[in-house]
């Protein structure tokens, strides 16, 4: 097994392009909520010089329509499917990741902990993993925003509450205006920030919870090429995934997978994951004074 | 769906637009009023434009330099390449009995390659000035008014088809005065095949996604519970939504430029 490509939860419909789905190793879907949402009014994405702005707000069928009617569609791709699950209050996280138990389908959850563009529920992400952890037997992956000083303490909570995994990492807040009127440019005002701007943001939360915690990490953000595939596997990623990418090039799939494999190839390395950790190594005396807030 | 890269072939000025002509390579021209995402050189996302003209071997884009996206896309030389995606999208219905084409400024894009499929109707464009609407001289059979003159003046008063593309307040004003007629709509959009969320329009009182259920839809009014959009064709599967479900009308967007038709995302 050479390094899974994952898509970035939110970054691809695979009903509506099922053979971009397929051309990965496990579809994540976007984010389902208990209840049915439509999400956030337009305008909901803006263009930066380096990357994008979304304020979606979640929209989707809630978890009952999400079991009923697209999840027997999806198992249909045939592909490894992960269900990313959201909420505002622990029991939300509960009553999704209950339904899912049953479903063979499911292979894994995905608890999107750190959405930027709705409420956020009052538990810790802890106490929302905890909360997921007592309703389901599946792996737990949460996905952590990089928006907190020192990621690695909080990568150490969620495994401790349970998470099987960590998914690194989430969009950042951002605002863009409008040039000429000095308004924002999305109807809410703030958006989640990803893209090329946010690669090296990701590198070093994942660099931080590599070494802090010994789970599988999910590495995503501003990904484009196998080289920056690599470099998030050398930080201590165990798998990666495509986002904003995939809005400009819906091949890139295949074509990251393959460039991964060449530029890992190049630098000796007969597959990909032999290059795992390759830059946390030796560094661990560093991680303590720069990330985990006890120098 | 297929992605290519395209050279460019030529690079033609109309008034104050770029008429983009790029070699096909091996993509299909789909229906008029379907759209192609083309990559813009420098930004990180894609533009939506409709085809525009579809002389064999070519697929010719309109562009009207907005912002820094279709600012790149317009300065492309030949023999530059970029990234070309489509056909996505639903098009116009063609199964139309009394065609009338309606535009405003850059809203022309899609009515060259339109006209030809329907042999040519009559076609009513607006523009801003007289040089913007040397773009008229694309579309066949048209009658060009200026503005202050408003397109909906110069509607035919005999009952017709309208095929319609333009900025939001005069789609709106034709879904008034037309029921049924064939609207394209524009909305920012990141990726143009349903991954992004990023380009709904209310859709009696939802928000559904318009690269998926248009960018052409048929008026009634614009969000409206009583004036429904309906999808042009196809039967696409619209279940995201649960059935009997209808939330109150999601809230207007606050501030943000439509008052002019763009061809750039934002």
């Amino acid at each position: 097994m050479s390094v899974p490509i994952l898509n970035a939860s939110g970054c691809l419909d695979a009903l509506a392009a099922p053979d971009v789905a397929r051309a990965l190793d496990a579809f994540v879907t976007k984010t389902i909520t208990p209840e049915p949402r439509e999400g956030n009014p337009p305008v909901r994405i803006a263009e930066t010089e380096h990357g994008m702005l979304n304020s979606i707000g979640l929209q989707g069928p809630g978890i009952h329509a999400f079991v009923a009617s697209h999840l027997p569609r999806l198992r249909a791709l045939g592909v490894d499917l992960w269900v990313s699950v959201g909420g505002f209050a622990a029991s939300d996280f509960t009553r999704c990741c209950e339904l899912l138990d049953d479903e063979e389908a499911v292979s894994t959850i995905e608890l999107n902990l750190s959405c930027p563009n709705v409420e956020e529920a009052p538990e810790t992400s802890a106490e929302l993993v905890a909360a997921a952890r007592a309703a389901t037997k599946k792996p737990l992956y949460a996905k952590l925003s990089p928006a907190q000083w020192d990621v690695a303490s909080g990568a150490r909570a969620v495994v401790e509450a349970g998470a099987d995994g960590l998914s690194l990492v989430n969009t950042i807040r951002g605002l863009a205006l409008d040039p000429v009127t000095l308004r924002p440019r999305l109807a809410r005002a703030l958006g989640g920030y990803s893209g090329e701007a946010l690669r090296p943001i990701a590198l070093a939360c994942v660099y931080a919870c590599a070494g802090a915690v010994d789970v599988p990490i999910v590495g995503m953000g501003g990904v484009s090429t196998g080289l920056q595939a690599l470099e998030l596997v050398a930080a201590g990623a165990t798998a990666v995934a495509l986002g904003t990418i995939l809005f400009s090039d819906p091949f890139a799939p295949t074509r990251v997978r393959e460039e991964l494999r060449a530029e890992a190839a190049a630098r000796g390395f007969d597959n990909p994951l032999d290059a795992w950790s390759t830059a946390v190594v030796g560094s661990e005396k560093y991680l303590q004074i720069g990330f985990n807030g006890t120098a | 769906m297929r992605r290519e890269r395209l050279t460019v072939r030529a690079n033609e000025a109309v008034g104050p637009y770029a008429l983009l002509r790029l070699a096909r390579g091996g993509l299909d021209t789909g229906t008029p009023g379907q759209f192609f995402m083309l990559e813009a050189p420098g930004r990180p996302l894609p533009r939506p434009f409709s085809l525009c003209t579809a002389p064999t071997g070519e697929l010719g884009f309109l562009v009207e330099a907005l912002g820094p996206g279709t600012t790149a896309i317009a300065a492309l030389g030949v023999g530059d390449e970029i990234h070309v995606t489509g056909p996505l999208g639903r098009g116009f219905d063609l199964e139309v009995a009394r065609p009338v084409l309606v535009g405003g400024g850059i809203g022309v894009a899609p009515f060259p390659f339109l006209s030809e499929r329907l042999g040519a109707p009559p076609a009513i464009l607006g523009f801003r000035t007289a040089f913007h609407a040397e773009a008229a001289a694309l579309v066949p059979n048209a009658t060009v008014v200026l503005d202050p003159v408003l397109v909906t003046e110069a509607l035919p008063s005999e009952p017709s088809d309208v095929l319609a593309c333009g900025p939001e307040p005069m789609l709106d004003a034709l879904a008034r005065l037309v029921p049924g007629a064939q609207l394209a709509r524009e909305a920012p959009m990141a990726c143009g095949y349903g991954a992004c969320y990023g380009c709904v329009i209310e859709w009696n009182g939802r928000y559904a996604r318009l690269c998926l259920e248009g960018p052409v839809v048929r008026g009634g009014t614009h969000g409206s519970p009583t004036g429904p959009l309906l999808p042009v064709s196809g039967t696409h599967d619209r279940t995201w939504a649960p059935a009997g479900q209808s939330p109150a009308p999601p809230a207007k967007a606050s501030a943000t430029d439509n008052a002019v038709k763009t061809r750039e995302s934002a």
